[in-house]
């Protein structure tokens, strides 16, 4: 009987939806290291166990704690900017909306924070509240040409990512060294500019980098959990998403609805930049002809941690884990981009989520039927005698 | 074994299960060569999974499929397209943004060198279309045709790849009077020419006319099969339902009150075509009156809800209800102030599919106090016990309960739930449309009880409906719509559907004394 009662508790537990979430996210992270694992035997199987235990080291390959708390602390400081992506395309997602923009909305945010720390010379929070206006302008742009002109917003977004970036290397130019194409730094021409640290960098071996950025990243997430989760707010947002008609049947605005969703998610994406310049950790360069990366590194984030904001806390460290533990590749015989590639398999998996879900499912209902005719069956059987 | 081949498809003790409901329990259908089998049944009782059963949309756990006597196993739509069962669903299966013909083609197109030859296909459909007198226009987009005509589409799918076995699933529930004749005309001539139908209905009076056996299923059982000929109305209803059911409705005569809405001109562009909808339209709805817009479907009732309700802007005219100009007033400002709206598409509009009954259940109220907090947060206990409250008081049924989730509700369930939430607003003007469509005797006899109650506590009803008979059983006063405009008002003592479908049809028209 106990037994019975034990396994019954694993399937009921088996069949939440979080615990679903975690378990296919891990066989997804499992599947790509593997996957991974095989690329590098294929470039060269000599080294190829080493290196996927460096990836998955990162940090960990110095030997003293104190070195290893140093460049944990600098995995951090890109998982942060990492995570506010990751978030932003997150919440658009759940109004219906694929905020690939996040990406030009991450690149304005860099442009103001910058601008405003180098250029106009002003202290921190005024560079934050700088970027989070500039990604959230951007967002508007997408989002009122979504409502009113039905622009699809991947559209606009990708438009204005490049729009974007070349905007912010022009307006960057002025605050650039004679001798790089990167901007000055905001250490040495603005201290005031940098994000206060409240003395976390001692955690970290003073590592300069650990600024507030990382526990904020992380009450982001936690804020929007609670909004999309409890509030009116959310509900709307969530109805707009999944049933448009309905949305505007009940008097919901959804028209304001997807401009005030896309003005957070572009809030969300310019603040992550900040994060990231206002700690020092990067110079921008105003010559770069791509997009920078993170916004839509954020995209695979946000679909590993199962859309939802507590998963995407654990899965935005785990992708900047392996990227930086990358960093630490032979890079005479393996590419760094390694570790991105890693990731991109990762994300195409996170397809299988779903089917990993069905299956889960479908074997918890056979096994619940079987125990079910099993009983049945004792019944009678007790009914007999 | 000679014996068996008598039977075109025959259906044997299937049981097909769903998390926490047995939607056929040891069901058994045995379908003759050349009959029609009439499948009866409310909804929720399993007629519709039986038939994705059978068509290889759902696998049965239990039960075998026999095909003129011998045993097949069909896995998905394809095996039962290969044994020649085709099928009209309840919901069309049709491509929106693709023509008339590319529907009825699709995944039997005839190529020469990978290239289509639509010609051919053409000549096949519109022979078909002339022989059966199925009325398209094979070049017209779905999205702008008629829900008519895509069912028409939907007939000569089948009917291009020369199936056998047609299923047709609920398919009177969009169709006018005159239409509904035709198609009993159609099945009756496919019948003849050696075509077994599987007619799935609720519809009492149809299956009688048209059946000739009829198995009856309640709640996923099967209960018997009859002959038609053996058998009545009554008989039938208590087989579906398991008691008495009434069939029409009752009520008391009751002197109407004062004027709740009141329309006046009102113009509603279309979004089909450059014409308007609805063309310069007046007419008052008062207290205690149950008001009916009849008219075969398209001819801008929907429109005129959506102007009224304000989905739709109006280009010109004035509304007012209850002696505020609500004209140019927003949809939540019209719910707020006594107007409740049961709109037409309950997918589409009526519910968030994949939010839970309980939240579906505040979907016009939750901003409202009593289910959010100053600070914008839900209060998540106030809504459920709502939700139970209503559950209880309008019995919705429903998986598990208040946390269900709407998507996995019958048709039915779905449609009381709307109910509950719009009439639980205590609102002064009701508007219902077609608030019957597709569901069963048992949920029809409901909501028109609450119609009715709505019209006793002294509220104004306005009710759109495509079924003469509801048209005739329940209102007060009857508006008829055709193209756009109001052409008859009629007391429903005084009429008869026959002079009502001459107005419906445009054959006739008079001026409405408002």
């Amino acid at each position: 009987m106990s037994g019975q009662n034990s396994s019954n508790q694993s399937d009921s537990f088996l069949s939440k939806p979080a615990v679903q979430s975690i378990l296919a996210a891990l066989l997804c992270i499992v599947i790509g290291l593997l996957i991974g694992y095989i690329a590098l035997l294929i470039i060269s199987p000599k080294g190829a166990t080493e290196a996927i235990i460096t990836i998955l080291k990162n940090y960990f390959t110095y030997p003293t704690k104190a070195a290893a708390m140093k460049y944990l602390g600098n995995t951090l400081v890109k998982a942060a900017p990492l995570l506010m992506c990751a978030l932003s395309i997150q919440f658009c997602y759940q109004a219906g909306l694929f905020n690939i923009g996040a990406a030009g909305q991450y690149v304005a945010g860099a442009g103001a924070s910058l601008f405003c720390a180098l250029a106009l010379k002003l202290p921190w929070f005024v560079c934050l509240l700088a970027a989070l206006i500039a990604g959230g302008l951007f967002g508007v742009i997408v989002g009122l040409l979504k409502s009113y002109l039905n622009v699809n917003e991947v559209i606009s977004g990708i438009m204005l990512n490049w729009i974007g970036l070349y905007t912010v290397n022009m307006l960057l130019s002025g605050v650039k060294e004679t001798a790089s194409p990167y901007t000055v730094s905001v250490a040495s021409t603005n201290e005031a500019a940098l994000l206060p640290s409240l003395g976390m960098e001692k955690l970290f071996s003073n590592n300069k980098y650990v600024t507030i950025a990382i526990p904020l990243a992380i009450l982001v997430a936690i804020l929007l959990k609670v909004v999309l989760s409890m509030t009116v707010f959310g509900y709307e947002i969530k109805a707009t998403g999944i049933a448009k008609d309905a949305a505007k049947y009940s008097g919901m605005k959804e028209k304001r609805n997807v401009i005030i969703t896309l003005f957070i998610g572009g809030a969300l994406a310019g603040i992550g930049a900040a994060f990231l310049f206002l700690s020092g950790y990067e110079q921008w360069s105003v010559t770069q002809s791509s997009v920078p990366s993170m916004g839509f590194n954020g995209i695979a984030a946000t679909f590993l941690g199962g859309l939802d904001p507590i998963g995407t806390i654990f899965a935005s460290y785990f992708i900047q884990h392996i990227t930086s533990g990358g960093s630490y590749l032979d890079k005479n015989i393996y590419p760094s981009q390694i570790s991105d590639f890693i990731s991109a398999i990762i994300i195409y998996l996170c397809g299988f989520v779903l089917f990993f879900k069905l299956y889960l499912n479908g074997y918890l209902r056979k096994r619940a039927e079987r125990a079910k005719e099993r009983g049945i069956s004792k019944k009678e059987e007790g009914g007999n005698f | 074994m000679a014996g068996n081949e008598e039977y075109a498809i025959e259906m044997l003790n299937i049981t097909k299960r769903f998390p926490g409901i047995i939607a056929n329990d040891n069901v058994t259908v045995q379908l003759k060569k050349g009959e029609i089998h009439a499948l009866l049944g409310e909804n929720g009782a399993g007629k519709s999974t039986l038939m994705s059963v059978l068509f290889g949309l759902y696998q049965a756990e239990e039960g075998t499929i026999k095909k003129d006597g011998k045993v097949v196993k069909i896995n998905n739509p394809n095996d039962a397209n290969d044994l020649g069962i085709g099928m009209v669903h309840q919901h069309f299966k049709l491509v929106q943004c693709f023509t008339v013909l590319d529907n009825i083609i699709l995944g039997d197109e005839t190529t020469k060198h990978g290239i289509l030859q639509k010609e051919e296909s053409r000549r096949k459909v519109l022979e078909l279309s002339d022989k059966y007198g199925l009325k398209v226009d094979p070049d017209a987009k779905i999205e702008d045709i008629t829900v008519g005509m895509q069912q028409r589409t939907e007939i000569l799918k089948m009917l291009y790849r020369d199936n056998e076995i047609l299923i047709f699933d609920e398919p009177t529930a969009v169709l006018t009077p005159a239409e509904i004749d035709e198609l009993m005309e159609i099945m009756r001539n496919l019948a003849k020419e050696g075509k077994s139908i599987l007619f799935i209905s609720h519809k009492l009076a149809e299956i009688m006319s048209v059946a000739d056996r009829c198995t009856v299923l309640r709640r996923g059982k099967y209960i018997g099969t009859v002959n038609i000929a053996d058998t009545d109305q009554n008989e039938l209803s208590r087989m579906m339902v398991g008691r008495d059911v009434q069939l029409v409705a009752t009520k008391e005569d009751k002197v109407p009150g004062e004027t709740i809405l009141h329309v006046e001109n009102m113009t509603v562009p279309s979004k089909l075509h450059h014409n308007n909808a609805v063309k310069n339209v007046s007419f008052d709805v008062r207290s205690g009156e149950i008001v009916c817009i009849a008219g075969i479907d398209g001819n801008g009732q929907t429109e005129l809800v959506y102007g009224l309700s304000g989905l739709e802007n109006c280009t010109s005219g004035k509304i007012t209800l209850c002696g505020r100009d609500i004209t140019h007033a927003s949809i939540r400002e019209r719910s707020t102030h006594g107007m409740s709206h049961i709109p037409e598409d309950r997918h589409k509009h009526g519910l968030v599919m994949d939010y839970s009954l309980a939240y579906n259940l505040v979907l016009q109220r939750y901003f409202e106090p009593e289910f959010s907090t100053k600070a914008g947060f839900l209060k998540k206990n106030s809504i459920m016990n709502y939700a139970n409250k209503l559950i209880e008081q309008y019995d919705i049924r429903s998986g598990q309960g208040a946390p269900t989730i709407a998507r996995s509700m019958s048709g039915g369930n779905q449609q009381k739930a709307i109910i509950a939430r719009e009439i639980d607003k205590n609102p002064d003007l009701l508007i219902a449309v077609q608030p019957t469509r597709g569901l069963d005797v048992g949920a029809i006899e409901y909501i028109h009880k609450q119609l009715i109650a709505q019209r006793d506590a002294g509220h104004a009803v306005l009710l759109v409906s495509l079924e003469l008979e509801e048209v005739m059983s329940i209102s007060d006063r009857i508006l008829v719509m055709y193209e756009g405009e109001l052409v008859g008002e009629f007391d429903p003592k005084k009429t008869t559907p026959e002079e009502l479908g001459l107005y419906m049809a445009g054959a006739k028209r008079k001026e409405i004394g408002a």
